[in-house]
């Protein structure tokens, strides 16, 4: 069970505002924040991921990630984080960037098989394309065994065959893994195929709580707000 | 006619060993001090980066008269060092090494700084999810995707140290095998119309600028095409 009560004030491209939020999410879940761009998605990702800092509690399986100004350095917590620009280390190869988070050999051959990555292990990073890189990462973000998995716009970059691929590989490792994953997202197509649950956000707060169903049935400051 | 046989080449020995330990002893202070201004949003940072830069601006009479005055005997620092640790800081190679280091500095932190801000900074995050601390992120991460910035911030150090000529003076003076390094054997010789002697330093020293400045830009070329091709 994860708990996050957090409030921070955001100066962003809907002008200033404060992100402040409420929820609990279960264990396994696979939850989607959707919004419009500057509605807060990204920065509740980075808090969660102790990359930025905010005021209020954060408990992940009863251990304390944040509680007041007290917050648990990113290196202490188990998180596993997919970058929309990838984030890879330029100066490693394939294999080598996953076994620098973790030097399991044998989680690293399975991780790239999954993923069929295999051929490519000893390849460098940087000759890779957009949807290879993107596995990597994927790739990466697991290798910690994390309990929550975070996402910031993972498919955007990617063409629509690439997504597609890349979206049944983000729910084979959800599954065979068994992580909590929360995924930012503008695709409400996607968001609708991976969630076992939605969050919308709007300026910072959560209009919206449910089922991929409830809420694409749900009443129009919903779509609205999603622009769709 | 001139002997070449007879050329004294201790004044270049010198001063390979004056930039070689200045290069070493600014690349380790330079890190943390690059690294910290590349990720700091202090309001002091401004003032650090000015202090930094100082040595780029100064006539090198001003700093080395500085240098000199901390580092002789009768201050504070000078005194310490010699009465305490009885190390000579002026008219010494030691005193050579310290005033480079300041002379140097901005060649050194500066490359390294403005390679570290070009770092993706979602790269840098990625190590610290990954479990991994500062020091490690550094080595590990940041300075392996830098390399054009760290060999440029070496060689230039290492070059600037080599043809330093007003500080050295100044604060060391010109002593045989001890203070009298390239720049002031060139000095020397023109001062006793020895033009010969002079023409050859100087012609090394042409040489060897030209030769270590082509090298950084084949370097960063290559890696330029490196980067493409990949």
């Amino acid at each position: 069970m994860i708990d996050i009560e957090i409030q921070k004030a955001l100066h962003g491209s809907q002008g200033d505002m404060r992100l402040d939020v409420k929820l609990q999410i279960e264990k396994g879940e696979f939850v989607v924040l959707l919004g419009q761009s500057g509605s807060g998605k990204t920065t509740l990702l980075r808090v969660l991921a102790g990359l930025e800092r905010a005021a209020g509690n954060i408990t992940v399986e009863n251990v304390i990630w944040l509680q007041n100004q007290k917050m648990l350095p990113p290196q202490q917590r188990e998180i596993g984080f997919v970058f929309q620009d990838y984030a890879l280390f330029d100066n490693m190869s394939v294999e080598e960037n996953l076994l620098y988070v973790n030097e399991d050999r044998a989680l690293t051959k399975r991780l790239l098989k999954l993923t069929e990555l295999t051929q490519l292990s000893s390849r460098n990073v940087k000759g890779l394309s957009g949807g290879q890189k993107q596995r990597v990462s994927l790739c990466r973000a697991m290798m910690k065994k994390p309990k929550l998995l975070l996402m910031d716009e993972p498919l955007s970059a990617l063409d629509q065959a690439m997504r597609i691929k890349l979206k049944d590989e983000i729910l084979k490792l959800h599954k065979t893994f068994g992580t909590t994953t929360i995924m930012v997202s503008h695709d409400s197509a996607v968001s609708y195929q991976l969630a076992d649950r939605i969050l919308v956000l709007d300026h910072g707060k959560v209009i919206a709580d449910g089922s991929p169903d409830e809420i694409f049935t749900k009443a129009s400051t919903v779509t609205y707000s999603l622009n769709i | 006619m001139f002997d070449i046989a007879s050329l004294d080449l201790a004044p270049f020995m010198l001063s390979f060993k004056l930039a070689g330990i200045t290069t070493l002893i600014l690349f380790v202070l330079s890190l943390p001090l690059a690294w910290y201004l590349s990720q700091t949003h202090s309001k002091a940072k401004p003032i650090l980066e000015a202090v930094t830069a100082l040595p780029i601006v100064l006539p090198p009479s001003v700093l080395g008269f500085y240098i000199l005055v901390v580092l002789s005997p009768n201050s504070a620092v000078g005194g310490f060092f010699e009465d305490l640790l009885g190390v000579k800081l002026v008219f010494s190679f030691t005193g050579l090494v310290v005033a480079s280091c300041f002379y140097s500095l901005p060649f050194m932190v500066q490359p390294l700084q403005s390679g570290f801000e070009s770092l993706n900074k979602h790269m840098l995050e990625a190590s610290y999810l990954a479990g991994k601390s500062k020091l490690q992120t550094v080595f590990k991460v940041a300075l392996p995707n830098i390399k054009p910035s760290l060999i440029t911030a070496l060689i230039i150090t290492f070059a600037h140290t080599v043809g330093e000529f007003g500080v050295v003076l100044m604060v060391g003076g010109s002593i045989p095998g001890e203070t009298k390094v390239a720049s002031v054997a060139i000095y020397e010789m023109v001062e006793v119309m020895e033009y010969g002697t002079a023409h050859i330093y100087s012609a090394i020293m042409v040489l060897m600028s030209f030769l270590v400045l082509l090298a950084v830009y084949v370097f960063n070329h290559q890696q330029k095409k490196i980067g493409i091709l990949r």
